[in-house]
């Protein structure tokens, strides 16, 4: 089976520290993919790299097995990637429903959309609190109330769910459950669950080894800016994976080239 | 793994399944205020500005209320800058530069008139691609070469301001010059009010010797001609309505206060930041450039040295700010500014019209401004 976004010998410097390496990555259809790695290892870059927020300095990625370049988050956005960053990229002063569509909001049928440029606000409040229904992540007495008024959490709701209503190749997830109570991360493994039902792949990055372990089919090992090792997670316990992301145990030999 | 690490999240199933419920039911007024500022930021300088009227009214009696007109006058530039600045501030930036844009476009426009022979309509225009032109290399400075926008525009002041002495020798067109050869400059400065009651007396034969009096028995007419609105103020408030539309009903007006709010989660969620940016400078040279079409209209001449190139800057920056308008962007309302403007010129005129020493109009205005930037962190901290 051939990858459906797959990067390879992808390298980013920042000064003189390098985030990542001649890093190859993989992700096959269909999958949920976990990346793991200690602070520093150079993740985010890697993430990064794959959704627009950082052109590296070289090497390729390829999505579909066409080679891309994404110069901006839009770019990926285009082609199908959606991502929730760690800061979830959220406007506080501005509403759920114009966060859920900043950057693609709709416009109004006919004249006054095309002409006047208005925005078809209602269109947006509605799909906007259908998807946090869909969610069951909360419940917002007010779409239109300002993200700031809202709790970490519901913060976090609002960024999975506008990722998950736009995302239709990848979706990439960055500590999705970092700020959520043990409730709210069950909602969000269960979204991530579905999403996959619908076939859409999803990477997800995290430091919460039980929720890897529960929901990634392949578990991707990052140290040193590098791919350490692919591992299975049945075949491994959480112990093996944070001695091999910690160097405190060789990998094996069959999951480097996994 | 163990059970017991396993197991935690089974203690879910006799859990609550109420979601977070964040409503609160008992607020106090205070706490309503608060959460009305903070949804319609313009209705503090709206209510300072009833409260000025009202005050000035009972102060000086019935004198006061049939000048406000006048004060629409005297904002008619200072305004439209306001205007201009506003857009700027709600990206987190500052333009130092809208004021001296306005007199450079100003003169531009007479000197295209009277030196280059074009016809005004045409001068008039390219007034405001300079003005837009000039937003444009502030807008460059800042998302190409990252300059920080107060130092940017800054350095752009002073440019801009010494190339209007340069280019124009500091030579003023003459008001009489204007009226008789290109009528159009000062178009802003005209009263529809009086061009319709001349137009309706004309029809009905009626014509004075020197000027109308105010007073002719003809009550409808009197009252709209002691209206005194001109052009200039109905363009200050068509601009005002059309940005209200545009930042509250487009794309673009959501990206700005996207922008201004948090650059980069802007550009993580696809807003395009340095576009927005530069569309933001552009617009507001542009818009600065239509003032320094009023000024004309204002003061019926073309000055190089109108006051405006220094003092409009910090006038249209006083105005926004005690409009309520945010100056770590993202937040405010067009609306602020346009009765920020307002504040600033019923003080001026109620002031001046009560004889006190006008210093006492700037120690008003200055208490204004630090009120105003301390309300905006009162009601930056509301939940809800």
């Amino acid at each position: 089976m051939e990858p459906i976004l797959k990067g390879r010998n992808l390298t980013k410097r920042y000064g003189k520290v390098v985030a990542l390496d001649n890093c190859d990555f993989d992700l096959y259809p269909g999958e949920i993919l976990a990346v793991i790695g200690d602070n520093g290892a150079g993740k985010s870059t890697l993430i990064k790299a794959l959704s627009g927020a950082v052109v590296p300095d070289s090497g390729t990625v390829e999505l579909e097995g066409r080679a891309v370049r994404f110069s901006s988050p839009n770019d990926a956005r285009h082609a199908g990637i959606e991502t929730v960053y760690q800061t979830l990229a959220v406007s506080p002063a501005l509403s759920i429903a114009d966060n859920m569509f900043m950057g693609r909001e709709i416009r109004k049928p006919g004249l006054r959309g095309s002409l006047l440029r208005q925005l078809d606000k209602p269109a947006m409040e509605k799909a906007a609190r259908e998807k946090l229904t869909d969610l069951g992540l909360m419940t917002i007495q007010n779409i239109n109330q300002a993200v700031e008024t809202l709790s970490g959490g519901q913060r976090q709701g609002v960024a999975v769910a506008r990722a998950a209503a736009f995302g239709s190749k990848v979706i990439i997830l960055d500590e999705p459950t970092a700020a959520l109570g043990v409730k709210e991360s069950r909602k969000v493994l269960e979204l991530i669950l579905d999403v996959r039902s619908r076939g859409i792949p999803i990477i997800l990055i995290s430091h919460n080894m039980p929720h890897v372990f529960e929901v990634a089919d392949r578990i991707h090992i990052h140290r040193l800016g590098q791919r350490l090792c692919v591992v299975d997670p049945k075949d491994y316990t959480m112990s093996d994976a944070v001695a091999f992301m910690t160097g405190a145990k060789e990998p094996p030999n069959e999951a480097m080239v996994a | 793994m163990s059970d017991k690490a396993d197991n935690y999240e089974a203690a879910l199933q006799g859990a609550s399944q109420d979601v977070a419920h964040f409503e609160v039911q008992d607020k106090s007024l205070l706490m309503r205020f608060q959460s009305a500022l903070h949804k319609t930021p313009s209705l503090v300088p709206l209510i300072v500005l009833v409260c000025a009227i009202m005050i000035f009214a009972g102060w000086l009696g019935p004198r006061f209320l049939p000048q406000m007109t006048l004060v629409f006058q005297q904002i008619q530039v200072v305004g439209i800058l306001a205007l201009a600045q506003t857009l700027v501030i709600l990206t987190a930036g500052i333009d130092l530069s809208v004021g001296a844009i306005a007199v450079f476009c100003s003169v531009i426009m007479g000197k295209f008139t009277f030196d280059y022979g074009l016809p005004p309509a045409v001068a008039v225009c390219c007034g405001i691609v300079a003005g837009a032109a000039i937003g444009g290399v502030s807008g460059w400075l800042v998302t190409r070469i990252k300059i920080p926008p107060f130092i940017a525009t800054l350095g752009v002041w002073q440019i801009v301001l010494a190339a209007n002495y340069i280019y124009s020798r500091n030579e003023t067109i003459r008001a009489r010059t204007i009226r008789e050869e290109a009528p159009l400059l000062q178009w802003l400065g005209l009263k529809p009010n009086e061009q319709f009651v001349t137009w309706i007396e004309n029809l009905r034969g009626i014509t004075y010797e020197r000027i109308r009096p105010n007073d002719t028995g003809q009550f409808m007419l009197d009252i709209i001609w002691q209206t005194k609105i001109t052009y200039g103020v109905l363009t200050l408030i068509a601009l005002t309505v059309l940005l209200a539309y545009m930042l509250r009903s487009t794309a673009w007006g959501r990206h700005v206060y996207a922008v201004g709010d948090d650059p980069d989660a802007a550009e993580l969620a696809g807003v395009n930041v340095k576009r927005t940016l530069m569309s933001v400078y552009m617009l507001a040279g542009a818009i600065a450039a239509v003032a320094g079409w009023s000024l004309i209209g204002r003061f019926a001449s073309v000055s190089p040295s109108a006051s405006t190139g220094l003092e409009g800057n910090i006038e249209s920056i006083t105005a926004v700010v005690i409009g309520g308008i945010s100056l770590f962007g993202g937040r405010g309302s067009i609306w602020g500014a346009f009765f920020g403007a307002l504040i600033v010129g019923v003080f001026m005129l109620g002031l001046g019209m009560a004889g006190v020493n006008p210093q006492w109009t700037f120690m008003l205005i200055g208490t204004l401004i630090i009120l105003a930037v301390g309300i905006d962190q009162w009601i930056r901290k509301v939940a809800a």
